[in-house]
């Protein structure tokens, strides 16, 4: 078992007449034994961070620094080199949207077992690990209900036992139960020494397993440090009003609107909306390199 | 008055059996259960985009007599599902998908309405993540002013600013349209703070 690090890296997409900077300058290490979570508003680069690792991202987009998994540059991997010895192998990627990566014309069993053979795994066990009961295994991806959907993408990034497991919005259209279910076996695999990187919008399950979180905003880390001071006592702003717009606290969105990735201001790119900005905010604030690092000229 | 009698539906076999709701004019009826007791066939059931085995849907007082996407009546009824990339034909761009039911490309103020930024319109949905395509939803949900408003875990995808933001959204259009909501969640504390009411459904018997 290995570190993953991520250092510096930055993802850039070409459009027409546009350039969106959706990940900036991004460093972030992983240990085995260790799960951080990622969280943050809609749209600021969770998912582009999670697909570079993989050599997931189209044609239009640039990748800059480095992410090293042990002595493999992950940036640099070919894509057969990332399809036979790092997916599903070294790194497990639940993805978002599970139903849209399904293949429609094959069951669920199917889908598992071919994954089974080509890792070397277990599905029948995966599948009990995710949470699934044997006859939802019958199903084609149309029959199956959005939360068996999720739990068959669970089920096959498990099945190869990978030691990193990067999992994107996992607990979606699962009830609290089936939530808590899962967080226990991520906990699990954790506690044996395996990493896992959680990205999610559910700050209680950050809160439940997450060692530490990290908060992102438009594309940087904003906030990162154990996960009970980053919900509890946030320093930085954005990350305070996150924690306050939960339904058990304030409900209150942020006031302001999303950031514009093709446009970032050169200061603070949280300055339009925040209430103790000031003059200096203009100049980009770094992130300290505390255990609990913020990167804001005025934090909480 | 959206009303669903007596409603037992499912695919090969019945799903949920014998279950009745109300949605009033400017009320928000929240929605709960467990995974698999038949939340969102009954979210399609009410929209009108699946014919039930046995009982009836009336709205306003009509009995509704057709299902699935040719009936009349749908369009007095806005459903957004819970997953918005399986609804969004990809290969529009978000501002012809919010524009598709309106039949013109004015759609700047729904676009503000759901907080989607001018340079996300132009692009298609692999471009946008899965919560900015989920605004583009709720965007054309409301494109023509339904009567309902069917969310069916329309905040999976969002973080928790996001979701306040966007039920005030629909707050605000209920305020202003006396629109009834069905909003379905699993998340007990979101449907305490959002819905007037909660109704919950239990678990399938095991098969
Ligand atoms: N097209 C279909 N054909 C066969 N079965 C289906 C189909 N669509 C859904 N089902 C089944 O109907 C049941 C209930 O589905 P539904 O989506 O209504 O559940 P749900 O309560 O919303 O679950 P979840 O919270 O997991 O999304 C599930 O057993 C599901 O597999
Ligand atoms: S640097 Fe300034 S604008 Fe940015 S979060 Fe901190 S106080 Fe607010
Ligand atoms: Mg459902």
């Amino acid at each position: 078992m290995v570190n993953l690090e991520i250092d510096r890296v930055s993802v850039r997409f070409a459009l027409k007449g546009a350039t969106v900077e959706a990940v900036n300058d991004v460093s972030l290490r992983i240990r085995p034994g260790e799960c951080v979570a990622l969280v943050g508003e809609s749209g600021c680069g969770k998912t582009v961070l999670a697909s570079a690792l993989l050599g997931f991202l189209p044609g239009n987009a640039e990748t800059s620094g480095s992410a090293r998994l042990g002595d493999v540059e992950l940036l640099e991997a070919t894509d057969h080199e990332l399809a036979t010895t790092i997916r599903g192998r070294q790194i497990g990627l639940v993805p978002q949207s599970p139903a849209s990566h399904l293949t429609p014309v094959r069951t669920a069993r199917s889908q598992l077992a071919e994954a089974a053979r080509v890792l070397g795994g277990d599905a029948a066990k995966a599948a009990e690990r995710a949470g699934l009961e044997p006859e939802h295994l019958d199903r084609y991806p149309h029959e199956l209900s959005g939360g068996m959907a999720q739990r068959v993408a669970n089920a096959l990034a498990l099945v190869g036992d990978p030691w990193l497991l990067i999992a994107d919005e996992p607990t979606t259209g699962l009830d609290r139960d089936l939530v808590d279910g899962l967080l226990d076996e991520f906990r699990r695999l954790v506690d044996d020494g395996h990493a896992v990187l959680l990205i999610t919008h559910d700050l209680a399950a950050a809160h439940r397993i997450a060692d530490r979180i990290a908060v992102m905003y438009a594309g940087r880390i904003v906030e990162v440090g154990p996960a009970h001071e980053v919900l509890d006592s946030a320093r930085h702003p954005y990350s305070r009003g996150l924690a306050n717009a939960l339904p058990e606290r304030e409900f209150l969105p942020i006031p302001g609107q999303p950031p514009l990735l093709t446009d970032l201001p050169d200061g603070c790119a949280f300055a339009p909306r925040c209430s103790r900005a000031t003059a200096i905010c203009e100049d980009r604030p770094v992130l300290t390199d505390d255990p609990h690092a913020v990167a804001c000229h005025r934090p909480c | 008055m959206l009303t669903g009698t007596d409603i037992t539906a499912g695919y090969r076999s019945a799903v949920i059996s014998g279950v009745s709701l109300t949605v009033r004019p400017g009320r928000t009826v929240g929605l709960a259960g467990p995974s698999g007791s038949g939340k969102s066939t009954l979210a399609r059931v009410l929209a009108l985009l699946h014919k039930p085995f046995s009982g009836t849907v009336e709205i306003d007082g009509e009995t509704v007599t057709g299902f699935r996407f040719k009936a009349a009546q749908r369009t007095r009824i806005g459903v957004l599902f819970q997953q918005p990339r399986l609804s969004v034909d990809p290969r529009f761009t978000l501002r012809q998908a919010i524009a598709e039911p309106l039949g013109h490309q004015e759609v700047g103020e729904l676009a503000d309405l759901v907080m989607l930024t001018g340079d996300l319109l132009d692009r298609r949905p692999h471009e946008v993540s899965d919560g900015q395509l989920q605004r583009a939803c709720l965007a054309r949900a409301l494109a023509l002013n339904p009567r309902y408003l069917i969310c069916d875990e329309m905040t999976t995808m969002l973080d928790a600013s996001t979701t306040a933001a966007l039920v005030g959204v629909i707050r605000a259009y209920q305020a202003r349209t006396n629109a009834g909501v069905l909003a379905i969640s699993h998340d007990a504390t979101l449907l305490d703070r959002w819905a007037d009411e909660t109704v919950r459904l239990s678990a399938p018997p095991p098969r």
